[in-house]
């Protein structure tokens, strides 16, 4: 099928995920969700915590994001993280271990920014969990 | 010359010294086994985010408003040196090549008239610094307790750097690291990350036309920071690889050194036991003679 692209996922240890049958991704960027569909304009954005969602032939995945990038040229979507989770395979107790951490610094004295992606974050953790 | 027991008692010094260095350079081969891949695993990610920071800074149309991490203070009198070394010894020429170029460095800037500041990481490379440089080291850290390095890590360093830059500590910065080439061969590196250099381009300058989300300067901001974070612990990664190599390189002539010293000195023992057994000889035969 025509409609494929490739899609990338690295975190500074290793590449994560590398895939060449994607036909659809959502990624949590900073200002709404975007969908990203084959021959779609150049773009670089922000991501804020959330879950990504991996369409490609062999199914769908899902991945829990806490931070990071992504760079989509020439149908070739790269995806840029420090920290990132197959939703499948999250334990509960490791999602409530985040959660915690997260309401933890929500407390703390934080600018709007960091507060913003602070409640984001617990906001799709609680969803989840 | 030594007496027999004597030369025994050497010779069994040098086995078991023998058999340290060699379990060392197996230890070493096993770790740069896995340092090597995860250099190599992280490569991908420092060299994305270092081309996409090409792409944005060469679109980048207003270069006095840029990001001072990326255009830099405007000045160069201020220079900090971060030198990366390792925590523990025993692994040849591998921190004395850092520190040797790290010196050269600073002899310079002295002859320029440059004020110099230095931040270690790794004990070894305070060790050696503090003699000369004591003045000039602001901070020392150690990742004692971190079996391999981690991006956790290189982030703590990263946001120490962006903090001193914040308060206008220095306007240059540059890492020093080994940078893995093979298991004989770890080539020292001074590599400035503020401002960041963006003339090595080989990338091929494309003009694509990015849709940003947010504006621009405000992914360039955030990028950035990320960007020092990435770059050091590469050199972090490059280091832990560079290490291992020169440990092992550094234990196997060790090892060999040590069993050209056992076969000298259980030559000598020979000799000297033969020596002693014909004196005895001569010793019954003369007295046998004089009868």
């Amino acid at each position: 099928m025509s409609e494929q692209f490739k899609l990338e996922i690295v975190n500074p240890e290793k590449s994560f995920l590398s895939k060449e049958d994607v036909t659809e991704v959502i990624v949590p960027a900073f200002e709404g969700e975007i969908g990203i569909l084959k021959n779609h304009i150049s773009i670089i954005s922000f991501l804020k915590p959330g879950i990504i969602k991996i369409y490609s032939t062999s199914g769908e995945e899902k991945f829990y994001i806490e931070d990071g990038f992504i760079e989509f040229k020439n149908n070739h979507l790269s995806v840029l993280t420090s920290s990132i989770f197959n939703l499948k395979d999250m334990e509960k107790n490791k999602i409530q271990e985040l959660l915690k951490l997260a309401e933890e610094t929500s407390k703390k004295e934080i600018n709007d920014q960091s507060k913003y992606l602070v409640d984001q974050k617990i906001d799709v953790l609680r969803s989840i969990n | 010359m030594a007496s027999l027991d004597d030369l025994k008692k050497r010779i069994t010094s040098v086995k078991s010294t023998q058999k340290i260095t060699k379990a060392m350079k197996m230890v070493a081969a096993a770790k740069l086994k896995r340092a090597q891949d995860s250099a190599e695993k992280g490569r991908p990610y420092s060299q994305k985010m270092n081309n996409i920071i090409l792409n944005l800074s060469s679109g980048i149309s207003d270069k006095n408003n840029a990001p001072k991490l990326l255009s830099g203070t405007g000045n160069n009198q201020v220079h900090l040196c971060l030198i990366m070394t390792s925590d523990r010894g025993l692994c040849g020429g591998f921190n004395a090549n850092i520190i040797k170029k790290a010196k050269s460095y600073f002899s310079k800037l002295k002859k320029e008239g440059k004020e110099l500041k230095i931040i270690t990481v790794g004990s070894k490379g305070n060790d050696q610094l503090k003699r000369a440089y004591g003045d000039k080291i602001i901070e020392n850290i150690s990742f004692k307790n971190s079996k391999n390095a981690n991006y956790f890590d290189a982030e703590k360093v990263g946001k120490i750097i962006i903090e001193r830059f914040d308060k206008k500590e220095f306007d240059i910065c540059t890492i020093f690291y080994n940078q893995f080439k093979n298991v004989i061969t770890q080539l020292p590196q001074a590599q400035q990350i503020i401002p960041l250099n963006t003339e090595n381009n080989d990338e091929d300058k494309s003009d694509v036309n990015y849709e940003f989300e947010p504006d621009e300067d405000e992914i360039l901001g955030n990028l950035l920071p990320k960007n020092i974070s990435t770059q050091i612990f590469k050199a972090m990664l490059e280091n832990s690889a560079s290490e291992q190599g020169a440990r092992m390189s550094a234990m196997d002539n060790a090892t060999r050194n040590a069993g050209e010293m056992v076969d000298k000195l259980t030559i000598e023992y020979n000799r000297s036991r033969q020596a002693a057994i014909t004196k005895e000889l001569i010793e019954i035969i003369s007295g046998a003679e004089s009868l």
